[in-house]
């Protein structure tokens, strides 16, 4: 055993050899926690962090422990940072996908006050014993003070991962959508894909080839290994400036494959300018690829080892750990330890011995040891032990000391060996998340203890054919030829799936190191004891232990997927890369079952995080939702309009004038209308022109009054049901000729009421000759209202609009002060109304036209407040206040507006149903308060009494109140049981303002009851 | 996100171009009917791991409605054709039986499991 005055300080730090992907001549300042840091040009954030001796990078989720990087890649669970700041702020960036760029400025997470001294360790002592597997679910069980009092502010403080932006702030950045078309995709720009590629491209097909990193080639050039003679990177080299030669291929490097989806689509994610923030451009891009096949060439993960203290910053993965050191030249310690169950982490001892590392020891798991591999080791005089594990990692801010132990034992100690880094490598595993999304099934495979993609059960498209194949070591992982050969293999069957002329693939040839066989280890050592294995981690982002597993295990949570719920187990954003397999393994130990018959949680999209602007691409601000405009929107806007949103519309609520509130004027626009005269924008009214030989016998079915017997001229305000027999929209009809009827909806409804009609005409009745055509843009239609209406229609001159000429409930076609017109007498307010509409294009001249000749009859226009109050003065019910998907038109007392004498018509049978004819059923009447005040809106009504849950028993609601400045009080409708019985009487709802109001219940009618004024 | 070739306008429809509908060759009920009949055209339905027949509708297209035939588990489609109809056309029917022996038309159904039960 070496003595620790060997060694002076632990560090890591850059080396004076490798660093392939990094330019030496020139430097990058960045910051960390504020403290400013250097580095070169190719550095991740992760290996510059490495390169001025930042090992810890983060504080874990439940317990804040110190975490360092543990991986180089994607699958790294520890090293999230908050990058940036203000406008481009963003949390939980890993540092490991974070390409260095000058003046980079990163925040570590996840920890209070600082990332050195943390408060939350000191809880997590405290606390730990509650923060066991499904400690949310047992918490929720205790007595609520002692949840909020004990648990809740300490959750709080501790729950969430990074900050979240300032949502004051509007993220600077642009981002869009880009559409791709393919016959092959390949994911994955290492040597399987590189080759992939390759031969499908000589097909002619179109290939698209993505690489997730800034780099390709994959491990390749990090592994070595020769491929057609050459240096593996040189080959990489010569096989992309091949494709980049080929028209029908495309390259994308800093694009991941985020999902696999139904029928060949495809998810691509594009991070242009996260490198060099500000580059001119988009952010980032989201290709949404259409593709007949796709290759995933995604490569393996490998697979912590679970032993104590395996979270101890400077304990990393094996392969990640010699990235470093031959990509950018760094390593994470002088000192190493090595454990593995593989053959594959020899080529760590062997990259740090060359780089200048010192290797303490190679800890190898299997009794027998390694292969060839093992004896270069050997060879190079570094120590190798058989049949050993690591007994545990002395805990601390970085790796100390090193207790070594028998494989099969319980973790007693043989030696304490001193390092500052320990590499390990438990096996690897494909990555088969894209092969999975969209259905692709996996096999357990024993001589590598992985799930690997099954190829007899691929995911399959439109035709049932398979459209997703594998290639290299996402196929299950293997030596360098035959990574090669399987992708060429695919490369070729996915082009010939394609439609592509078949050819004999040709692979490029390298040769395979003979590997002896990996042997699972799933605990370290075999027999750990319960000190050791609270020590264990599985999950490091959310903090899950082998004692958490086997814990819920235990409590008898069998199914994989409610113990990954349970635990937390892969629930993290990393969705257990690292940590799936091993959870897997020692669940199925814990249940005394094989792996296999446990099996894996689901995959789903996207692979790894992609950022919210991406999804949104374009699609923001002013386009985020394209807004319905009428012809007068702009008069509206300058004239005071204080907009409403109604559907994809924009209504005025009301007109502001100078010094005036909301209330005021709306106020004066009810009186105004009432006295005066009052202008609507009405033209966001639905209009269907419903036309043909069958039409009547059609709008008899869908109203559920009687349309066909309407007379040409005439007008009829109509109801339709749902098929359930509920309330769906109202409006009135008029009949134009013979064959055709122009139907209102409402303002949201002609859409929907549209759509609703070719339904049925397409899929039920489709035997009758009618066309129905939605008009509603065609015209601006104005509401011309109030005791002066027919005064400003004949000031401006033209058609006939006396009581005799133009009746109430008639419309005309004709002339007004120039305009083609057509009126309707219909009124929604009461008043005596003219509803007229003209074209689209004439609409705004013809409101000046109104306004200029109304100027003597004291014109002004109203909002929809006011319409709401006018109506609701009338008792008129408006579709989504009186009605909510739940009301029938009997609880409204419209029972006149269903015909007895039709057969049929939508919602008639329903309205037979037992609870639709229930007379408990809550009824429609008018609500008068005690003391004039307004109602609050959707209060309830209290009854006597209590249900099961000690609340007082409702017995009515409130469906719409106003201020009625026509009354001078509150006005109110509700739905209330027994309603129509109970005139008169007086009853309570409790507000959510602490006070009670009581109302009288009443006609809803409060105005003009005998409807003489509409009618002049 | 499925395609599905509209049978009216020829188009390969992404799904956002299309809207679903649910079952499709649903009878309807109306007046006269039972209340246990109207009940299940209401609110039963079929939600077979397998073969199934659904409407769509080619909202943001031609605006028709058709039907199409697809497997819910392997997402494979069978065929779309009119909504105009009953029931599949026959050769859709002899597709699905050649690819998945033994299935025949209706066969699926909870009513007829109801009835054999």
């Amino acid at each position: 055993m070496l003595s620790a005055c060997e060694r002076s300080a632990h560090m890591s730090t850059r080396l004076a050899k490798q660093g392939r992907l990094i330019d030496r001549s020139k430097q990058i300042v960045f910051t960390f926690n504020g403290k400013s840091m250097l580095g070169h040009p190719g550095d991740t954030l992760a290996s510059a962090l490495l390169a001025n001796d930042q090992m810890l990078v983060g504080r874990s989720f439940k317990y804040h422990r110190p975490r360092g990087l543990v991986a180089s890649g994607a699958e790294e669970p520890n090293a999230l940072v908050g990058l940036g700041s203000g406008t481009r702020y963003e949390p939980n960036q890993r540092a490991t996908t974070t390409e260095l760029f000058e003046g980079l400025a990163a925040q570590s997470q996840n920890h209070w006050p600082s990332l050195e001294f943390d408060i939350g360790i000191v809880n997590s002592k405290l606390f730990s014993r509650f923060l066991t597997a499904g400690f949310y679910y047992k918490m929720f069980m205790h007595p609520k003070p002692f949840w909020k009092h004990v648990y809740e502010p300490f959750i709080r403080q501790s729950a969430g991962l990074g900050k979240a932006p300032d949502k004051e702030l509007v993220d600077a950045d642009t981002y869009e959508h880009f559409y791709f078309f393919a016959d092959v995709v390949i994911v994955g720009g290492g040597v399987a894909g590189l080759q992939a590629a390759k031969t499908a491209a000589a097909t002619g097909a179109k290939v698209l080839l993505m690489e997730q990193n800034a780099h390709w080639g994959g491990r390749a050039p990090v592994d070595g290994g020769t491929i057609d003679g050459m240096e593996a990177e040189a080959w990489v080299t010569k096989t992309l400036d091949e494709l980049r030669a080929m028209e029908n291929v495309t390259l994308r490097d800093r694009m991941m494959g985020a999902g696999v989806y139904d029928h060949g689509y495809l998810l691509g994610y594009e991070r242009l300018s996260d490198h060099m923030p500000g580059k001119p451009g988009p952010r980032h891009r989201l290709w949404r690829i259409r593709t007949k096949q796709i290759i995933t060439a995604t490569g393996a993960i490998e697979r912590p080892l679970s032993f104590a203290g395996n979270d101890v910053p400077g304990v990393m993965l094996a392969a990640s750990m010699r990235d470093y050191v031959v990509n950018w030249g760094v390593t994470p310690g002088k000192r190493v330890v090595i454990a593995t169950n593989n053959d594959d982490a020899y080529r760590t001892a062997l990259i740090l011995k060359d780089a200048g590392v010192e290797v303490a020891c190679v800890v190898d798991a299997r009794r027998l040891g390694g292969g060839a591999l093992a004896k270069q080791v050997r060879d190079a005089g570094i120590r190798v032990e058989d049949g050993r594990a690591i007994a545990k990692v002395a805990e601390g801010k970085r790796v100390t000391k090193v207790a070594i132990c028998l494989q099969n034992g319980d973790g007693q100690s043989i030696e304490e060996i001193e390092a500052d880094a320990v590499a390990m490598s438990g096996g690897w595993s494909p990555v088969v998340h894209l092969w999975s999304h969209c259905g692709g099934k996996l096999t357990w495979d024993d001589t590598q203890a992985h799930f690997r993609p099954d190829p007899n059960r691929a995911p399959l498209s439109h035709d049932g054919l398979p459209f997703v194949s594998t290639a290299g070591s996402a196929s299950g992982p293997m030596g360098l030829g035959a990574v090669l050969s399987d992708a060429a293999e695919a490369g070729a069957k996915a082009a010939e799936a394609a439609g592509l002329p078949a050819q004999a693939p040709v692979a490029a040839v390298a040769e395979d190191v003979e590997e002896t066989q990996m042997e699972p280890v799933w605990l370290m050592p075999a027999n750990a004891d319960i000190q050791h294995r609270m020590k264990s981690w599985l999950d490091y982002q959310n903090d899950v232990k082998v004692s958490d597993v086997q814990l819920a295990a235990r409590e008898g949570f069998e199914s994989v997927e409610h113990t990954k719920r349970y635990t937390t187990l892969g629930m993290a954003t990393d969705q257990g890369k690292l940590s799936n397999i091993n959870g897997l393994a020692i669940l199925a130990d814990s249940l005394g079952s094989e792996i296999p018959q446990v099996g894996t949680t689901t995959f789903r999209p996207p692979y790894h995080p992609i950022s919210m602007g991406a999804i949104g691409g374009e699609a923001r601000g002013e386009i985020f939702q394209p807004l319905r405009k009428t012809p007068m929107y702009a008069w509206n806007d300058k004239n005071g309009a204080d907009w409403e949103p109604v559907g994809h519309w924009r209504r005025p609520f009301a007109y502001i004038r100078n010094g005036e509130t909301q209330h005021d004027a709306v106020n004066r626009e009810v009186k105004n209308t009432r006295e005066n005269l009052g202008l609507l924008d009405a033209s966001t009214l639905g209009k269907l022109i419903v036309k043909g030989p069958d039409a009547g016998k059609f709008l008899d079915l869908m109203y559920t009054n009687m349309m066909s017997n309407l007379k040409v001229g005439k007008c009829r305000y109509g109801l339709m049901c749902s098929e359930n027999g509920f309330l769906m929209d109202d409006g009135v009809v008029a009949r134009i000729d013979d064959d055709t009827w122009l139907c209102h909806t409402t303002t949201g409804g002609a859409d929907r009421i549209h759509a609703h009609m070719e339904e049925w005409l397409q899929t039920e009745w489709w035997d009758m000759k009618v066309f129905v055509a939605n008009v509603t843009e065609q015209y601006a239609q104005i509401a011309v209202v109030g005791p002066n209406a027919r005064k400003v229609l004949e000031k401006l001159g033209g058609m006939d609009v006396s009581k005799e000429a133009l009746p109430f409930m008639e419309w005309r076609d004709g002339e007004i002060g120039g305009f083609k017109a057509r009126a309707y007498r219909i009124s929604f307010s009461g008043e005596l109304s003219y509803e007229i509409a003209v074209s689209a294009s004439e609409g705004q001249a013809f409101w000046d036209a109104l306004m200029a000749a109304g100027a003597e009859f004291g014109v002004m226009p109203y909002g929809t407040e006011c319409l709401h109050i006018l109506r609701a003065e009338k008792g008129f019910i408006m579709i989504g206040d009186e009605t909510d998907g739940t009301v029938i038109p009997q609880d409204l007392g419209l029972h006149w507006a269903l015909s007895k004498k039709k057969e049929d018509y939508i919602g008639k049978r329903a309205h037979s149903r037992s609870h639709m004819a229930d007379p408990e059923r809550w009824q429609l009447v008018g609500l008068e308060t005690v003391d004039g005040s307004v109602l609050p809106d959707g209060a309830y009504a209290v009854g006597q009494g209590i249900n099961a849950n000690g609340q007082k028993n409702t017995i009515g609601r409130v469906t719409s109140t106003y201020f009625s400045a026509s009354l001078n009080r509150g006005i109110a409708m509700g739905l209330v049981k027994h309603g129509r019985k109970r005139m008169g009487e007086v009853i309570s709802f409790p507000g959510t303002d602490g006070k009670t109001y009581e109302a009288k219940i009443v006609d809803p009618v409060v105005y003009d009851k005998e409807g003489a004024k509409q009618d002049v | 996100m499925l395609i599905l070739t509209c049978p009216y306008c020829g188009a390969t429809a992404e799904e956002t171009e299309l809207q679903a509908g649910g079952e499709a060759h649903l009878k309807r009920f109306g007046p006269g009917s039972s209340d246990e009949e109207f009940h299940d055209y209401l609110f039963v339905r079929e939600n077979p791991k397998g073969v199934h027949f659904e409407r769509w509708r080619h909202t943001n297209g031609c605006g028709k409605w058709f039907h199409a035939a697809r497997c819910t588990t392997s997402l494979e489609v069978f065929g779309t054709y009119p909504a105009q109809t009953t029931e599949p056309p026959q050769d859709i029917q002899d597709k699905i039986s050649k690819k998945r022996p033994g299935w025949s038309w209706r066969e699926f159904s909870c009513a007829s499991a109801k009835d054999a039960s």
